[in-house]
């Protein structure tokens, strides 16, 4: 495992030319590539999976009258990691072989967990495909009746909902969020430790019980209207607590020897964690801006109870019902209309499309991935740099920092 | 020549000639209840360098850090005594700590260039962080870059980030960004320890140049450079469960050959133990 990530350090590396100092004439001497899979491995691999595939199918069909999908896999991975193991033991020695038996053991288990993912979006994709038009993009659901085809209309309504709820939620929680942890990692005041108990509190409080709360207080007490806002306030409920938790713990990763150093040269507090801190610690921030978002782009009880219902595009999220796309698959999946059940598969679709464009964009403006490769996380940013000259510099002392 | 602003309040003193004397008296330091450091008496005299020495644990690192008050940082930590800039108590004058630590620079023993931050924004970061408005940005990195010895190996490269420097010139890009705010006093606590040879001997004549406009205050565990950069020497110890304190302090010439102290004799040619 030592060796696969010595892999991923080598081969990340952007193609360095040759250093400028060098001379012309001299070829660039060779560099070494570590890499653990060969070829012959990967065809030992397969051919292992194979025949403890035709070996436990010969025992579950054949010879036994077993079935069921999840304990022939169970048997079929048992039996794939013993012969595994027994092939390995012929060609290395026991520690050698059970270095590699976990590594595919890890890797058979991270299989697992992305097939789940992947089963579960493409049936999404599956099911919302084969009705998804362009229009869906750009009409509304007023022209639509029970007998329209489930191609007809759009969910531009729940669209735009989503975007702007979503939208004005940002802006609500993520200063909240982003300011709380500030206050809860840099000033360390006596608050610290109710506020952290009160923010990991509100972290547990379920979508539909915000969505009651801004119900009570802001349509009733307040005598508002329902409106996108309203949906806004109930998400920020929910986004702030996961923004301020998620970006403290990010915050806390950030070496209390920078801190120092911008003390040292006389630097102000606030100062300091505006240039060194946040920075520092920006693709953590990101990550937590974005995990706040999917905790609550998905939540349909807020725009039930404070959105109001609307089958036409409401621009404004401040004035009269507005949709949005959890709230649209969900009342559209419970119709007892074939049509207006597609429809609903074709809102999930592309709710899962938003989430996944969204996720990419944070992650390009974050700068850890890029068209090229992911990048290498908070710690490793430090150490990337742009100049391939620098590269090397920087990897041959990657243990003294 | 500065390229500080001269209009804020409270930087005059950051531009007056020469370096300043720093003084420790009946310097006392806990942590807790733990009583790390007691009765330090030490002259920090310009145009010198000051050079503590001692086995590891005895209090040069807090007592360092009681010098630019980094060592109130530490929740649990306090403090006894009188340490004067130029005659004006640093804790109980109308110095604010931010005033302090701005002239009397650090140098850790780890480098720490900001990661997020490239080689020039790092030599700016003291002006940045202590909102301090620069004339001439371009001839202010230069020029502490030049000082720390680190400019004709940078110079094509100021734009990349400061963490992807090798680890010699990282600590000296952190004492490029201590002396691009003009410090008065210079503090360095191991600043070669993790170095290689050569770094240390970039370091070492870094150290020679500029000590003729900041006043030095070097720890270090080598005493081949303690003898060969400074001109004070500090002797502290800390015996079992007594507070570090210094046996013998002096010029480095007399602390190496002739020392007061059988013990200083006896660390200085590490026969210690
Ligand atoms: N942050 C801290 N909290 C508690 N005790 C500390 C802390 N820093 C240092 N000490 C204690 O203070 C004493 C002196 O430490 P230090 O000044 O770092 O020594 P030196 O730099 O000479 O090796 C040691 O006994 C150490 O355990
Ligand atoms: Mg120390």
């Amino acid at each position: 495992m030592t060796d696969s990530r010595t892999d991923l350090a080598v081969a990340d590396a952007p193609p360095p030319a040759p250093p400028a100092d060098q001379g012309s004439g001299k070829p660039e001497p060779e560099r070494i590539r570590v890499r653990s899979w060969s070829w012959s491995e990967a065809a030992e691999l397969g051919g292992v999976a194979l025949a403890a595939l035709s070996l436990v199918w010969l025992v579950y069909e054949q010879l036994t009258g077993l079935s069921g999908g999840l304990g022939f896999f169970l048997c079929w991975f048992a039996t794939f990691l013993i012969m595994y193991w027994i092939v390995q033991r012929q060609r290395h020695d026991k520690m050698a072989a059970r270095d590699r038996l976990v590594t595919v053991m890890i890797g058979g288990l991270a299989a697992v967990i992305f097939a789940a993912l992947a089963v579960i979006i493409g049936y999404v994709i599956f099911r919302g495909y084969s009705t998804l038009r362009l229009h869906f993009f750009t009409v509304d659901q007023r022209h639509v009746g029970p007998l329209s085809p489930a191609t007809a209309g759009g969910g531009l309504a729940a669209i735009v909902g989503s975007l702007e709820q979503v939208g004005l939620a940002l802006l609500i929680s993520v200063p909240l969020g982003v300011g709380t942890a500030v206050f809860l990692s840099e000033v360390k005041g006596k608050l610290g430790r109710p506020v952290r108990i009160f923010v990991e509190a509100m972290n547990g409080i379920p979508s539909i019980l915000a969505a009651i709360f801004i119900y009570q207080i802001w349509l009733i007490e307040a005598h508002n209207q329902v409106s996108g806002f309203a949906v806004a306030m109930a998400l920020s409920i929910s986004m702030m607590p996961t923004v301020a938790r998620t970006c403290e713990v990010v915050l806390r990763l950030v070496p209390g020897g920078l801190r120092e150093g911008s003390l040292a040269l006389g630097g102000l507090e606030w100062r300091m964690v505006r240039n060194v801190v946040l920075p520092t610690a920006r693709t953590g921030i990101i990550t937590a801006i974005v995990l706040g978002i999917t905790r609550v782009v998905g939540a349909a009880a807020p725009a039930l109870i404070d959105g109001g219902e609307s089958n036409t595009v409401n621009w404004n999220p401040f004035h009269g019902p507005q949709d949005d796309l959890p709230y649209f698959v969900y009342r559209l999946v419970r119709e007892p209309i074939k049509a207006e059940n597609l429809r609903a598969w074709t809102g999930a679709m592309v709710l899962v499309g938003i989430v996944l464009v969204l996720f990419i964009v944070a992650r390009m403006f974050s700068g850890t991935w890029h068209p090229l490769g992911w990048g290498r996380g908070l710690i490793d940013r430090s150490r990337r740099s742009r100049s391939p000259l620098i590269e090397t510099d920087a990897t041959s002392n990657g243990g003294s920092s | 020549m500065t390229a500080i602003d001269t209009t804020r309040p409270g930087s005059d003193a950051a531009n007056k000639d020469g370096p300043s004397r720093l003084t420790a008296h009946g310097v006392h330091a806990w942590f807790g209840n733990h009583h790390v450091l007691a009765d330090v008496n030490l002259d920090m005299t310009p145009l010198e360098v000051t050079a503590l020495i001692g086995p590891s644990g005895c209090g040069k690192s807090t007592f360092l850090r009681l010098l630019n008050r980094m060592h109130e940082l530490v929740p649990s930590a306090t403090l006894a005594g009188h340490i004067e800039l130029d005659e004006v108590d640093i804790y109980r004058g109308d110095l604010s700590a931010t005033e302090v630590r701005r002239r009397i620079g650090m140098v850790f023993q780890k480098p720490n260039p900001f990661p997020a931050m490239s080689i020039a924004q790092n030599v700016l970061a003291g002006a940045k962080l202590g909102g301090i408005k620069l004339a001439d940005r371009d001839a202010t990195v230069e020029r502490a870059l030049t000082r720390a010895g680190l400019w004709n190996e940078v110079k094509n490269r100021l734009s990349m980030n400061g963490g992807a420097l090798s680890g010699g010139q990282q600590q000296r890009l952190c004492i490029a960004r201590a002396l691009a705010i003009q410090p008065e006093v210079l503090l360095m606590d191991e600043p070669c320890s993790a170095l290689d040879p050569t770094s240390t001997r970039r370091v070492e004549e870094t150290i020679g140049e500029i000590c003729s406009e900041v006043t030095v205050v070097i720890v270090t565990h080598n005493m081949q450079q303690a003898f060969r950069v400074s001109q004070q020497c500090a002797f502290f110890l800390a015996t079992e469960g007594e507070p570090g304190h210094i046996v013998e302090s002096g010029p480095t010439e007399k602390m190496f050959s002739e020392p007061d102290d059988q013990r200083t004799l006896d660390y200085v040619n590490g026969r210690f133990g």
